[in-house]
């Protein structure tokens, strides 16, 4: 009862990043709530997929294991996770704001009238007083997250409702495996009392997923760019530089939305978090969903024809001036300088 | 086949990318007032397929809900010129403030005023808050299964529906039987034009309080062309738990805000001048950052 519950995605018997990283920011959570911190897996043929989470610090891990629960669909998985947070009461519950969270989600917070945070680029814990009604809450969970296209930060709380539901994109939060022999509880819930029949009209006929072609987040320099790049063709600048350097390409949501890169390359608080050596951020003005996605590099450059673009306050390196005449000085001096 | 009824959950958003310094209010919710509206992106999608189903089977009929302020009208004129029925707008200060849940609540409860349906077709996610929560809200709140992402409608039969979404990493076809909830990514076709006969039908078409302030040359039209009539609905129209409605229904508060001030590092400035440049990648690579 009270605990801090992450929902866990399973493809092919392996549990996703963004799962380990929500049970890695739960378990510091429930550190600092004293309160034990509970996994749910939903799925099919899940043998010893328990043993993945376990190291994260896992106190509880709930399976449910049926040939109808995967691929996903969204009634089986609602009804399990409604049926089980009814009975358990959690405080928290998080999941990945990933196709299935995002669908998910708010499916269940409707069930429960919970309340449900999209994209939170952080969690706290915090207290609250409500001085209309003079209480005052303790130990909420503060949903941190850039809200109305950029210009302000909100922390959201659910003050009456539980569990407080929050999704958080892939990479914004760092898996960390704390024992692998963590003592953990299992328990296997029985099928029937969770999902009927009646879950399973949604059928899905066929799916062609692909492996992520591009690996973003591991890259340890991005070459990134924004809607200043000003088009498709220009972004080959991109590419080259990254080429020579080694580096994955990036883009922001203007630029994805113009069609200038594929979603895939996405930055931001609705695409990737990454944390590469090397930031070079080209023609990007930096709202702060961009940030969110890229602060933490160690080292930023950014190239802008505006001196004063926002984003040159995260850099170490500010280049003011045209991509199409610096990208090729920088391929060409690091060509001569690593001969 | 006959007809199907299609109600488009469509919202008026604020055009995030023109925001100025007024735009939040000191309680943390937005100030509608001083910002450019649009019709959602994806709604647009949204609408796109149901009109492609109005075009393939005779009978159907497409009807826009929004709910909002009483300039959201406009959405459901811009709907009305591309090929919508007709359009309801759900207003009233009692909504004022609602997060996702109270707003799916309200917008359930309209729906169940408007009898049966066969579709509700809405975009994924709004600009403004990127939550992509009410559509799957909704759909819990009438019972009805959900189909997210969707970026055709493949097949519609009596017996159901099949349409193929489009996820991160791929595509997925999914059948399900009617009646059902879609939300609809901007991977969907775009939406239509306006059509010139429609925008000469539907010009004049407002809701009741747009009417009070028309000119009154045109006030004899309403009562003749009552397809210029667009339906407005209160909090009074519709069965609710007040306390289940705006500020008060909304789990979620909204504890503070801070606007984003930035602290500049202190960063070194270059141009594109050969010697900077040059200095900069042998740092680079003499601090094994690349290289």
């Amino acid at each position: 009862m009270n605990n801090l519950f992450v929902y866990c995605e399973v493809e092919d018997g392996v549990v996703a990043d963004v799962s380990l990283e929500l049970l890695t920011k739960g378990r510091s959570l429930a550190n600092e709530l004293k309160c034990q911190l509970e996994a749910v897996i939903i799925g099919a043929g899940l043998k010893e997929t328990e043993k993945q989470v376990i190291p994260y610090g896992t106190d509880v891990v709930h399976i449910i294991d049926d040939p109808r629960l995967a691929p996903y669909t969204t009634a089986p998985h609602a009804s399990v996770l409604i049926k089980l947070f009814q009975e358990e009461k959690p405080q928290i519950a998080l999941m990945g704001a990933t196709p299935i969270g995002r669908d998910l989600g708010p499916r269940v917070s409707s069930a429960l009238h919970s309340g449900l945070t999209a994209d939170c680029t952080s969690l706290e814990i915090g207290d609250h007083e409500d001085k209309k009604a003079g209480k005052i809450y303790k130990n909420l969970l503060y949903q941190i997250r850039p809200a109305f296209g950029g210009n302000i930060i909100a922390w959201i709380i659910n003050p009456d409702c539980r569990p407080q539901m929050a999704t958080v994109r892939e990479g914004v939060m760092r898996k960390q495996i704390i024992n692998e022999n963590y003592p953990s509880k299992i328990n296997r819930l029985e099928v029937s009392k969770y999902v009927s029949d009646t879950d399973f009209a949604v059928q899905i006929i066929e799916r062609h997923l692909e492996k992520r072609k591009v690996n973003i987040k591991g890259a340890s320099i991005v070459v990134a760019g924004g809607y200043g790049v000003g088009s498709k063709e220009n972004f080959k600048l991109l590419y080259e530089l990254a080429n020579v350097l080694g580096a994955e390409v990036g883009a922001s949501r203007a630029a994805v939305d113009a069609g200038y890169a594929d979603h895939e390359r996405q930055i931001g608080q609705t695409g990737i978090t990454v944390r590469p050596k090397l930031y070079i951020a080209c023609g990007i003005s930096g709202q702060v969903q961009h940030r969110a996605g890229m602060e933490e590099s160690a080292q930023i450059i950014s190239i802008n024809t505006d001196p004063d673009a926002p984003i040159n306050s995260l850099a170490d390196y500010v280049i003011t001036g045209d991509i199409s005449e610096i990208i090729p000085k920088m391929i060409r001096y690091y060509k001569q300088n690593t001969k | 086949m006959k007809g199907l009824k299609i109600i488009v959950l469509a919202k008026q958003v604020p055009d995030t990318r023109n925001v100025g310094k007024d735009a939040m209010k000191a309680d943390g919710t937005v100030n509608r007032a001083v910002l450019p509206a649009i019709f959602n992106p994806e709604d647009l999608n949204a609408l796109e397929l149901a009109l492609r189903v109005k075009d393939t089977i005779p009978g159907t009929t497409v009807t826009i809900l929004t709910m909002g302020p009483g300039r959201a009208a406009e959405i459901i004129r811009e709907g009305l010129y591309r090929g919508a029925d007709g359009g309801i707008l759900l207003t009233d200060r009692a909504f004022a403030g609602s997060d996702t849940l109270a707003t799916s609540y309200a917008l359930s409860q309209t729906i169940k005023e408007m009898g049966k349906f066969d579709l509700i077709i809405a975009g994924r996610q709004a600009i403004d808050g990127d939550t992509a929560q009410v559509g799957p809200q909704v759909a819990e709140k009438l019972g009805i299964n959900q189909i997210t992402y969707v970026e055709e409608i493949l097949q519609l039969e009596k017996s159901g529906i099949k349409v193929r979404r489009r996820l991160d990493n791929g595509v997925e076809t999914v059948k399900a039987p009617l009646p059902i909830l879609l939300t609809v990514n901007s991977s969907a076709p775009d939406c239509r034009s306006r059509n010139a006969k429609l925008l000469m039908k539907y010009k004049h078409a407002r809701t009741v309080t747009e009417r009070q302030d028309a000119a009154e040359d045109y006030l004899f039209l309403y009562d003749s062309r009552p397809f210029l009539n667009i339906q407005e609905m209160t909090v009074s129209m519709i069965q609710s738990e007040p306390d289940q409605l705006g500020l008060t229904g909304s789990p979620t508060k909204v504890k503070r805000i801070e606007n984003v001030i930035l602290q500049a590092k202190d960063a070194k400035r270059l141009t594109a001048a050969d010697e900077g440049i040059n200095d900069l990648m042998k740092e680079l690579i003499d601090s094994h950052v690349i290289g």
